[in-house]
């Protein structure tokens, strides 16, 4: 089904194209009143304050990749529950189906293949509203297997990473995804396929600490919060109040983690410069990575 | 044998002060041990410590987190929570350990990798992420031992195995029973019950297919015979080193094909989830 179909279907009340006629600026200093069309032009950036609202992935893909060119892959995925783990009286099964009511996703990583300025890809787009994009068992296997797709044939990777790290209700099971993800992705290095990683707000914890964190490029949008630890942990632990731009990607930048920093009307031209550079059109054609002319 | 015990007593055995650490159980079961210090990039951190050892008459590389046993000592050692620099000379190790045909063995013991700006200043998640994906493909034979806490991601970063064992009484777990409690229910005291729910016994990880073997420990817990404790985990790192030479041949009959396709198969296996 093509994108701009779904949200149409969605009707009111979808979080994704607001049928009011005013948005409102995500950033608490802002608040800002914008047009709902003007808005959605500047790619749900405030004019004002340039806060990049959190996208869905549905609403990301739209953004980032060529109009009607995301086929899904490996959809029919969903999350088992080994510890039969309840919180607060709520079975992980209830939370789940909670999660799938509210997103229309059925966990928290779309995977599939598109194309960025016609550079034919892999994308691996998370989605914050889905358990606060937590990486459990689904959404591990869903980059392994994409990874392992791109092993075989060659699409460059783009992982659209948000997070709030592991998912605590699959326990063992979800650390161990850390684990799965980092391994595959030794074999997409060892195959010479580039793996770019948007990290967006908020990328923390194990998906840092694995799949996200291992991009051949690491690139964030501005002011996104980017880290291991989360700032309210990190508060707890040092009883010491953080500064107000720590673990932002300007910070990470700057001390060296991530390539760049970039605006979200960037993304597209910057990635599209990326996937060429990296991927060269004579690689498909000679059916691996060539060099120079030569053949690998 | 401690059986009976809840989940919340056995993260108190883990944590026991009295518990032996990966120094003691260095020196008690490992001769020649000299410890190597430093990541060659910003500092060395012993919160991390290890270096070539013999075991059972042969060479090794041993590494481990380190805990402090008194307030001064975890001021220095940060009670096993490592900074990127201690990842960072863990994989320097490896890398050595590889380079040298050393098998590796690594013994876990943090509640996570050190949660402070530092920490993040120096790249703690990337550090991690980078011993995972080194750790899958080292090309020598690899055993991880839970001898006390494995918390989470801090825990993994040195236990990418072969072989994973646990003691008896360890925990292994996705985040600490407290930072379950505080992140999913707001309140710390709620800790025995996360650890109930994530299921951290060396017996659920077990029956779930993520460790290799469990390691008896005394009655009371290893805190209550110290040295009765490290010499049953002697005796299994010898047999699981005995197992992988059988399995794969050592020296340059090491079948190292054949053992990082094994690994690799060992942990893109795990996950739990329907198909459609
Ligand atoms: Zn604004």
């Amino acid at each position: 089904m093509p994108i701009r179909d779904f949200f149409h279907r969605r009707g009111a009340g979808s979080p994704d194209i607001p049928d009011d006629l005013w948005a409102r600026c995500g950033n608490e200093r802002c608040r800002d009143l914008i047009y709902s069309r003007e808005f959605e032009k500047n790619l749900r950036v405030c004019s004002k304050c340039e806060h990049h609202t959190r996208l869905s992935a549905r609403a990301r893909i739209a953004q980032l990749l060529d109009p009607n060119s995301f086929h899904e892959e490996d959809a029919e995925l969903r999350p088992g529950d080994p510890l039969g783990f309840v919180s607060d009286g709520q079975p992980y099964r209830d939370k789940l189906a909670d999660s799938r009511e509210k997103t229309g996703l059925e966990e928290a990583v779309l995977c599939g293949t598109g194309r960025i300025e016609d550079v034919a890809m892999r994308a691996l787009v998370a989605d914050f509203g889905f358990m606060g994009a937590s990486m459990g068992s689904v959404v591990g296997e869903k980059v392994a297997r994409g990874v392992e797709r791109s092993v075989q044939d060659r699409l460059p990777l783009v992982a659209v990473c948000a997070s709030g790290g592991a998912r605590m209700h699959e326990g063992i099971f979800s650390l161990m995804q850390m684990a799965k993800t980092a391994a595959t992705l030794a074999r997409l290095a060892e195959a010479q396929v580039p793996f770019f990683a948007l990290l967006t707000d908020p990328t923390t914890g194990g998906v840092t600490a694995s799949f996200a964190g291992l991009g051949d490029v690491l690139l964030a949008e501005p002011g996104a919060l980017v880290g291991f630890a989360g700032p309210r942990v990190i508060e707890q632990i040092t009883k010491q109040k953080l500064p107000p731009r720590a673990q932002r990607s300007e910070f990470q930048l700057e001390h060296g983690m991530i390539d760049l920093v970039v605006h979200r009307r960037d993304l597209r031209p910057t990635l599209g410069r990326l996937l060429r550079h990296y991927s060269p059109p004579t690689a498909y054609a000679a059916g691996g990575p060539s060099r120079n002319g030569k053949e690998a | 044998m401690s059986s009976g015990l809840s989940p919340w007593e056995r993260v108190q055995f883990a944590r026991h002060p009295r518990r032996p650490y990966t120094l003691d159980y260095i020196g008690c079961l490992f001769d020649d041990f000299v410890e190597l210090h430093g990541d060659r990039l910003f500092a060395d951190d012993p919160a991390l410590v290890g270096g070539p050892a013999r075991l059972a008459g042969r060479s090794v590389m041993v590494l481990g987190h380190q805990k402090g046993r008194d307030a001064r000592e975890n001021a220095l050692r940060r009670f096993g929570m490592p900074r990127p620099e201690g990842y960072r000379k863990a994989l320097r190790l490896m890398k050595q350990a590889e380079k040298f045909g050393l098998p590796l063995i690594c013994l876990v013991d943090t509640p996570g990798a050190d949660p402070t700006l530092p920490s993040e200043e120096r790249g703690q998640a990337l550090a991690i992420a980078t011993n995972l994906l080194e750790m899958s493909r080292l090309r020598v034979p690899t055993i991880a031992a839970i001898i006390g806490e494995g918390g989470s991601g801090g825990a993994l970063a040195v236990a990418v195995a072969d072989r994973v064992l646990m003691l008896e009484n360890a925990i292994y777990s996705v985040v600490t029973p407290e930072g379950c409690a505080s992140i999913l229910w707001k309140n710390v005291a709620l800790a025995p019950e996360a650890a109930q729910s994530m299921k951290i016994t060396a017996e659920d990880i077990w029956r779930f297919g993520i460790v290799d073997g469990v390691v008896p420990e005394p009655a009371g817990g290893a805190h209550a015979d110290p040295a009765r404790a490290m010499l049953e985990l002697g005796m299994a790192l010898r047999d699981t080193l005995d197992d992988l030479d059988g399995s794969y041949g050592r020296g340059a009959t090491l079948d190292v094909e054949r053992l990082l396709s094994d690994r690799f198969d060992k942990y893109r296996g795990i996950g739990v989830f329907d198909e459609g």
